[in-house]
């Protein structure tokens, strides 16, 4: 059990180390955020004046949003890493030493999750910047960034399923670009949930990115149902459990076709 | 113990009914270099992967340093080391990133880990690339960092899956030297696969012929060369020539043999090389055949091949490629 521990975190020092030294994804995922953040905001800052929006400013209703966005759209691509080190051999070297097979995996989610806490508190202070303001404090930022880390995570290891029994950039990169945004939408990122269509309502009651966003906006309000905010914290933890149970199935699948 | 690999009836069949391996044994001495040798899609990457536990064969058995890969595959893996076909390193890390962390996966820390990384970099002449990341290594120089990292935790057993491929003639002499030294002073128990048949006849002690998955011939170098009697005679004709023709202009010759003819290239084999030439060159005269060159050579690892796979090497990769 140590054993999966420590290679886990040689792992995940391994991915750490790679990302920082790519330049231009560091600079992307720091310049994507507040783009979306001003572009955004500026956009739709006349949406709040709807009625029955139900929030005052519109930089304090979308900063939670592109938190989560955020999050989503990282771990949706990471299953490319993946697919590199696989082509590369990588993999299978360690698969022939003792390195344990979970590691494999469980380095990439745990590289993911602090890359997204970091990513959050960042979206945080810019929101702050740009004036947004967050009465649930510290608390509901805590919230806020755990369930998008939670929401990652699961995506996470979906993407490197999705990488691992595909085996192909091209797919990821079609796969990625037809789920992540239409499930963006189909969530309250942008617009309140009370406003879309009822079908979509519907929809994004099965969301995992509604759950995220809806219990990231709660933990922030002035007075928090902190029953609403567990809740989608527990579907959230579900849903990446199950995400990951499915990551280490396809991998077998891999070890099989070797 | 007496042989460091062993494997009995290896049976592996990928889907599409692609037949990798049917039936391969094959024993290594402890101590000694195997060499593995056949053309492209033979099986000798399969047989490296279920010999390292990274794949379960259909059927048959293997045992390495003693230990059965099917039942107890955590402990074949401490105790070898593998150079697969794809290189396998870390290109964002630098070399000795790639070499510590092999090491930590095994086990190795602090002190002990650092030091025997530094002295694999010196050892393999890496040491001014060593904190370089390795994306920017030539390809020589990656396949030294992959057998450096293979021998990072000190292996009983070595599998290397075409080290020497793609290395310019100089880094492939460092190679053998290496894999000798290896096998010699170490005492480690080397499995190589190559595609090239000197290497093989000058560092392994025993080798083994695959062709479509099976074990076409084995024993030591001079074992297999020795089956076939006589000198190969290999004439370069200026034009291409009906094969019958030359074959019915080359059946007076005396003491000459197993003459084929592909494309400009006519080969046979003679008791003696120097007594047939002659007669030959008369003979392909007389029926108007001119000749660019002969060249006679004392058996080689090719002609064995040609032997028992009853094709050259070139031209089993030709068919390989082919899809
Ligand atoms: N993972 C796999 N899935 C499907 N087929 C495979 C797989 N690995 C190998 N094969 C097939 O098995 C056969 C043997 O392949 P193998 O890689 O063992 O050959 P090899 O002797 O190593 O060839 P080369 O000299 O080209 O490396 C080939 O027909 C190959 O296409
Ligand atoms: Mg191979």
């Amino acid at each position: 059990m140590t054993h999966v521990l420590t290679d886990t975190l040689f792992m995940t020092q391994r991915h750490f180390r790679n990302l920082l030294r790519q330049p231009a994804w560091i600079l992307i995922s720091l310049v994507q955020p507040v783009v979306w953040l001003l572009l955004y905001g500026a956009l739709f800052r006349k949406i709040v004046e709807i009625p029955g929006f139900g929030a005052g400013s519109y930089i304090d209703f979308l900063t939670p949003g592109i938190v989560v966005m955020t999050c989503l759209f990282s771990a949706g691509w990471s299953g490319m890493d993946l697919i590199e080190d696989i082509d590369r051999g990588v993999i299978d070297r360690f698969l022939v030493s003792p390195a344990s097979r979970s590691s494999l995996i469980a380095g990439r989610l745990v590289q993911g999750a602090i890359v997204g806490i970091i990513q959050s508190v960042i979206i945080v202070v810019l929101g702050l910047i740009v004036g947004a303001e967050y009465p649930g404090g510290v608390a509901g930022i805590a919230a806020l960034t755990i369930c998008a880390v939670l929401l990652g995570t699961g995506v996470g290891a979906l993407s490197n399923a999705i990488g691992v029994l595909s085996r192909r950039v091209e797919t990821m990169v079609a796969v990625s670009n037809f789920v992540l945004l239409p499930l963006t939408f189909l969530s309250s990122v942008f617009m309140a949930r009370a406003l879309m269509p009822g079908w979509m309502q519907s929809v994004a009651t099965y969301n995992p990115v509604e759950w995220a966003v809806n219990a990231g906006r709660e933990g922030l309000a002035s007075s928090p149902d902190w029953g609403v905010v567990l809740s989608r914290m527990g579907w959230l933890a579900l849903f990446t459990l199950v995400c990951t149970w499915l990551a280490t199935r396809a991998f077998r699948v891999y070890q099989k076709s070797i | 113990m007496d042989n460091a690999i062993e494997a009995r009836g290896l049976v592996k069949t990928y889907r599409g009914d692609v037949r990798a391996l049917d039936g391969v044994s094959l024993a290594a001495e402890t101590g000694s270099v195997f060499g593995l040798l056949g053309p492209n899609g033979a099986g000798k990457s399969t047989a490296v992967k279920i010999l390292t536990t990274l794949s379960r064969p259909d059927a048959g058995e293997a045992f390495v340093a003693g230990h059965d890969v099917l039942r107890h595959p955590a402990r074949v893996r401490l105790a070898i080391g593998c150079v697969a076909q794809k290189s396998g390193l870390d290109l964002q890390a630098t070399g000795r990133e790639n070499l510590l962390l092999q090491g930590r996966v095994y086990g190795m820390r602090g002190g002990v880990l650092r030091s025997r990384a530094q002295e694999l970099i010196e050892r393999f002449g890496l040491s001014d690339a060593a904190d370089r990341v390795v994306k920017g290594y030539s390809g020589g120089m990656q396949r030294k960092l992959d057998v450096a990292v293979g021998l990072m935790h000190r292996p009983q057993v070595l599998f290397l899956d075409e080290p020497t491929t793609g290395l310019d003639p100089e880094a492939r002499v460092d190679m053998w030297s290496e894999i000798a030294r290896l096998a010699g002073d170490e005492g480690l128990t080397i499995l190589m696969t190559t595609h090239y048949l000197e290497e093989a006849d000058s560092l392994a002690r025993r080798l083994a012929i695959v062709d479509r998955g099976k074990v076409v011939a084995e024993g030591t170098p001079d074992e297999l060369k020795g089956e076939l009697r006589g000198d190969a005679i290999v004439v370069e004709l200026e034009e291409q020539v009906l094969d019958g023709e030359v074959r019915r202009a080359l059946d007076t010759v005396p003491e000459l043999y197993d003459v084929a003819v592909e494309a400009r290239t006519l080969r046979a084999r003679a008791d003696s090389g120097a007594r047939s030439v002659p007669a030959v060159l008369a003979a392909l005269e007389a029926e108007g055949v001119r000749v660019a060159s002969v060249t006679v050579s004392r058996p080689s690892l090719d002609d064995v091949y040609l032997q028992y796979a009853g094709r050259a090497f070139s031209e089993a990769d030709q068919e390989a490629k082919r899809p």
